[in-house]
């Protein structure tokens, strides 16, 4: 961070705990990075669920995903990757002291995560139709594999936990470029953004390790 | 030492049961020791070094690396002897001899069906020859169990779609008690088996009785033995009072209401569906946890077990 | 680090603090009002209702506990129905666990002396603290609504497909509200985290933090990394009742064993959750009873992070019958036994404490006495229970349950009380009864032995747990366990009554009533709201006891980095001493 090696003041957003501004900052980023770990290790339990199942019914995996569109997935892979260059540039705005990039940036982003959740609901409803719903639910007969039904509740498990995150990062970030509308954040101040930059970033590599896992099986 | 064995364990009475005491008792003796060594010298040092004045002054020990370094190897090397002991009879446990004879087992709640060669099923009681490896190959029908019988040191879960095994050779004629230890419910602690370990000479007799027991009695007598059997009065009480589901008493014939609304009458039909078919109507007020008896139970048996109720008026 | 203080030169004004013991103005008069506690970020009154909450579900639990001792005072049914006592036990286990032992010391008495012994005004994240509270609270209400609507019997374990389908009551509610509350555990571990690293005060390095702090980082390390995937687990199954997604249940195609091993994953290290803690308050309670510097700081330290670090590979050896493969079986009994060195290296440390020290035997060392013997026993029983033959034999009889107590109850439970013995003075400003005190020390170190060393035999004779009815030859030792339970509630009521009277009648505690060395001893007592008016400088150790009381003090540096104007300095003494920060 380059106004770190400043001797920083106490400013109006310094918490009284902290001694100063660069304390609360490492702080946070610190508090952050943990708490992606701990997301990690979440989604964690899905992904040696999904390693377990598709180490004992490899060809299942191969079936399972014919019926998944890549097109979709890649067009919803490049929407969010897109998604995190524009947090980074509002995060690089916030250390200019451009409030309008700020907002213009989120905006963006808002509107990226929010095309990734239309392409996924249409993708939703589309297995819904044809009876591919999680476990007991299953009635699609189109794959020749009896755990079928268990590809899909891992699927839908890991596919919808995600989509969970990606709703909740909308959410922050209107929360931010409200709070940005107000002038709340400047050079001197922005580990809001910084925080939620990196919480999104997660998100995105995320989905970068989803596509390939379910859509790009040969 | 034996008495020792008699107080804290029960009789062993199979083949690989003494090298398990053998590792038992030595932990127990090893532990002991130091158990007794850290409390006397925690006494000690709290005797000798009380407090006797409000200055007094303590020296500085940060730390002494010969003493760190041996009290870290020592019982490293303790534990390493416990690992490879332990392993050892593991591995004789889990490994099956080939002419081990074979039993397969079947965990239901709340009840244990022992399946032989000749088709033969006993119900909570295994029949055994002594003096011969003996292997119990198990599935359950349900949630999972675990199938333990102290007196020869063996235990191993019983688990829904997948087969695993056990293996003793029990060294000579006689009973010892089976238990269910993995929870698996209202009855989980009810679920006890026997193993009657025969000559092989008396077991051969008995395998070639067994089967035709039932077939001599009246419907009625041998439909009261099969309830007993399969602990069907875990859940029916036969005297009138509530249990997990309705009672036999006074059953036959009577209108009941289903959890659906609708009411049917308790004839021969029904009683067969419910055996075979438990989840297709429930009976309202109790709850949906029986198992289906298909495969366990002929036609004569139903048959016998619809007479019986007949009777408990 | 404050990074002003990194650029100035190495000499530092300090000035001598003495602590107030009576001051005007404290934590607890200066907002008052059921508001101010319900909102308050303050870390000491929000550890103050996490001690109070915990101690509703102890009381819960125990009753619980006293309710099985009861039924099973004979075979079969004498007062309560089977699937009653099933419900009971799973209650018990899954309120004592996740209620009681994961946030007691952490979330209790962590948050009030955290913060003090690290020289600061508070935890990183102090409004994340209190959401952790709130969240325990939800949890809680959750397992509540789910007692009242049809209850759970399912074990604290929750196995599947028991629980996913065969169970009564209403587990989704109960696996909800656990998943839940494992939110509040995760928040708490990454405060605390965080606090240690980035808010030391100046002169605090790590080799001169308190064995209570590298325990509680040990311990949040677990929280951060385990909890999420017992977030997950329970996720899983609240979705297994839910929709049937399937990958527990073997009737839709599932494998129930995975759902073991992904529980264990967490629960396993859990246990270390709960009992590293209460390592961190024995190394605390034994160098102040013996005025002595702690013996092997860094051995002490850093076997609480092997412990941690080792205990998340060991799960497996909940499995050992459960059908896992051989060569599984052969690694994690291994890791097993080395988890199990570490721990030993602490008892020897902390008997070679004793050594040449000044020893009083006050409550709080009492206890932690007791725990050093009980938790040697729960020690060794673990050595017998990871050993692979003998385990076939006694897995999942009363000698697991017993070895489980030994260590939890005998091991934590001891350390929890110990704890607050200790710090009671700092919290409430009071002293308890010392007589009372060491009577109910030793009926509850009695009660507890007639507890659970009848357990033992039953289990190794081959008494199997969650048994509502067992076999006549068992009786015996039943009853012994039960007049035990019986002794040890005595003791608890005891305690309960001496603490809450001396917060009305008790003698006014001084600021430092045990002459221990330790920062949240210099401080006023009761604390102030802020906790220090002034960023403090450390310059002696925690452990050092080798130094007087008299030089014995605490800096404060010249600038007060925006913390307080310098109105409490009034009788302090001036003098300069080389700091380093």
């Amino acid at each position: 961070m380059s106004q770190s090696s400043a001797i920083p003041k106490k400013g109006d957003h310094v918490q009284e705990h902290f001694v100063n501004s660069n304390q609360q900052f490492e702080a946070a980023k610190l508090g952050m990075w943990i708490f992606l770990v701990t997301e990690i290790l979440f989604f964690g339990g899905l992904f040696v669920a999904y390693i377990v199942y598709r180490s004992w019914y490899p060809e299942l995996y191969i079936l399972a995903s014919d019926h998944l569109d890549v097109w979709l997935g890649a067009i919803n892979t490049t929407v969010l990757i897109g998604s995190s260059l524009t947090v980074a540039l509002a995060i690089r705005c916030a250390q200019t002291n451009y409030t309008r990039g700020i907002i213009i940036n989120l905006c963006v982003t808002i509107a990226l995560a929010c095309v990734f959740m239309v392409i996924k609901y249409f993708e939703y409803s589309e297995k819904f139709e044809l009876g591919i719903l999680p476990g007991a639910h299953y009635t699609y007969e189109g794959i020749a594999h009896e755990k079928a039904n268990i590809f899909y509740s891992i699927y839908y498990m890991m596919t919808g936990l995600h989509g969970v995150h990606v709703i909740v990062g909308i959410g922050l970030m209107v929360w931010l470029v409200i709070r940005a509308n107000k002038g709340h954040f400047s050079s001197e101040y922005y580990t809001p953004v910084e925080i939620t930059g990196l919480y999104w970033h997660l998100v995105d590599i995320i989905w970068i390790f989803l596509f390939p896992l379910f859509y790009l099986i040969d | 030492m034996n008495r020792l064995n008699d107080f804290l364990l029960p009789p062993a009475k199979s083949t690989t049961a003494a090298e398990v005491d053998a590792l038992f008792n030595f932990i127990n003796l090893v532990s002991i020791f130091l158990l007794l060594g850290i409390t006397i010298a925690m006494i000690y040092f709290v005797i000798k070094y009380r407090r006797r004045s409000e200055d007094d002054v303590t020296p500085l020990i940060h730390h002494i690396n010969w003493l760190e370094i041996t009290w870290s190897v020592i019982p490293l090397l303790l534990v390493l002897i416990v690992f490879g002991w332990g392993y050892k009879g593991y591995t004789d446990l889990r490994t099956t001899p080939d002419d081990a004879y074979q039993v397969r087992v079947v965990a239901n709640s709340w009840f244990w069906e022992f399946h032989y060669e000749n088709g033969h099923v006993s119900i909570d009681e295994l029949y055994v020859p002594a003096e011969r490896p003996v292997e119990l190959v198990m599935r359950s029908s349900d949630v999972i169990h675990s199938f333990y019988v102290p007196d020869f040191r063996v235990k191993h879960d019983v688990i829904p779609n997948r087969y695993t095994s056990v293996w003793f050779e029990v060294k000579e004629p006689g009973e010892s008690v089976v238990f269910c230890t993995e929870y698996c419910g209202f009855a989980h602690s009810d679920m006890y088996a026997t193993v009657y370990a025969l000559e092989q000479n008396e077991f051969d007799d008995w395998l070639a009785a067994a089967g035709s027991d039932l077939d001599d009695l009246p419907p009625a007598e041998r439909g009261q033995v099969l309830v007993d059997r399969y602990g069907c009065t875990t859940c029916h009480s036969t005297d009138g009072s509530t249990l997990q589901g309705p009672s036999f008493q006074d059953n036959f014939g009577q209108n009941r209401e289903l959890t659906d609304g609708s009411t049917v009458v308790v004839d021969e039909n029904f009683i067969r569906e419910s055996i075979l078919e438990p989840s297709a109507k429930i009976a309202a007020g109790y709850p949906d946890i029986m198992q289906s008896f298909a495969g366990s139970l002929s036609d004569e048996d139903i048959d016998g077990i619809i007479e019986y109720i007949k009777t408990l008026e | 680090m404050a990074t002003a203080d990194t650029n100035t030169p190495r000499r530092l004004q300090v000035q001598r603090f003495r602590p107030d013991d009576n001051p005007k103005k404290h934590y607890l008069n200066e907002e008052t009002g059921l508001w101010s506690w319900l909102t308050t970020v303050d870390h000491k009154k929000i550890g103050l209702m996490y001690l109070g909450s915990i101690t509703l579900f102890f009381l819960v639990g125990g009753i619980m506990a006293l309710l099985l001792r009861t039924e099973l005072l004979s075979p079969a049914e004498s007062f309560v129905a089977a699937d009653t006592y099933n419900q009971i036990f799973t209650l018990h286990g899954a309120i004592m666990v996740f209620f009681f032992l994961v946030p007691s010391v952490p979330a209790a008495l962590g948050n009030f002396i955290l913060p003090l012994q690290l020289g600061c005004k508070d935890v990183a994240f102090p409004r994340l603290n209190l959401l952790s509270y709130y969240i325990y609270v939800i949890g809680a209400i959750f397992t509540l609504i789910a007692i009242f609507t049809g209850g759970v019997d399912t074990g604290w374990t929750f196995y599947t497909p028991y629980s996913s389908t065969a169970a009564g009551g209403n587990v989704m509610m109960m696996t909800f509200g656990v998943f839940i509350l494992g939110f509040s555990s995760i928040l708490t571990g990454l405060n605390f985290i965080v606090t240690i690293h980035r808010m030391r005060s100046p002169g605090l390095g790590w080799n001169r933090l308190p064995l209570f702090l590298w325990a509680l980082y040990a311990t949040s390390v677990i929280q951060v990394l385990a909890t999420p995937v017992l977030a997950i687990t329970l996720l899983l199954l609240t979705m297994e009742r839910l929709l049937g997604i399937g990958i527990f249940d073997p009737n839709i195609g599932g494998d129930p064993v995975l759902f073991q091993h992904f529980f264990w994953f967490y629960s396993h290290p859990a246990v270390y959750i709960m009992i590293v803690p209460g390592f961190g308050i024995v190394s605390e309670i034994i160098s102040t009873f013996s005025r002595k510097h702690i013996f092997g700081y860094w051995a002490i330290a850093l076997s609480s992070l092997a412990i941690a670090f080792i205990g998340f590979l060991v799960w497996g050896h909940h499995m050992f019958v459960a059908g896992q493969s051989s060569l599984s079986n052969l690694v994690f009994s291994f890791l097993t036994f080395l988890v199990g060195i570490p721990t030993g290296i602490k008892i020897f440390n902390w008997l070679a404490t004793l050594h040449k020290g000044s020893i009083d035997l006050k409550t709080p060392m009492l206890y932690i006495l007791a725990f050093i013997f009980l938790f040697t026993i729960g020690g060794f029983t673990g050595i017998m229970v990871a050993a692979l033959s003998v385990d076939i034999h006694l897995h999942d009889t009363y000698y697991v349950v017993a070895h489980f107590h030994y260590v939890m109850m005998g091991g934590m439970v001891m350390a929890f009380i110990g704890g607050l013995h200790y710090w009671w003075p700092k919290i409430t400003g009071k002293l308890y009864s010392e007589v009372w005190g060491r009577i109910a020390c030793t009926l509850l170190f009695i009660g507890f032995n007639l507890t659970f060393l009848p357990q033992f035999i039953m289990g190794s004779l081959g008494m199997p747990r969650r048994y509502f009815n067992y076999l006549e030859q068992f009786q015996t030792y039943h009853q012994l366990s039960t007049m035990g339970a019986y002794t040890m509630a005595i003791a608890f009521v005891i305690i309960a009554i001496y603490l809450v009277h001396s917060i009305f009648k008790g003698k006014n505690a001084t600021a430092n009533p045990w002459g221990s060395r330790a920062l949240e001893w210099q401080v006023n007592t009761l604390p102030p709201l802020h906790n220090f008016h002034h960023t403090p400088v450390i310059i002696n150790g925690p452990y050092d006891y080798h130094k007087p009381m008299a030089e014995f003090q605490l800096g404060i540096a010249e600038t007060h980095n925006g913390h307080g104007s310098g109105e409490h300095m009034e009788d302090a003494t001036s003098r300069s001493a080389p700091a380093d920060s």
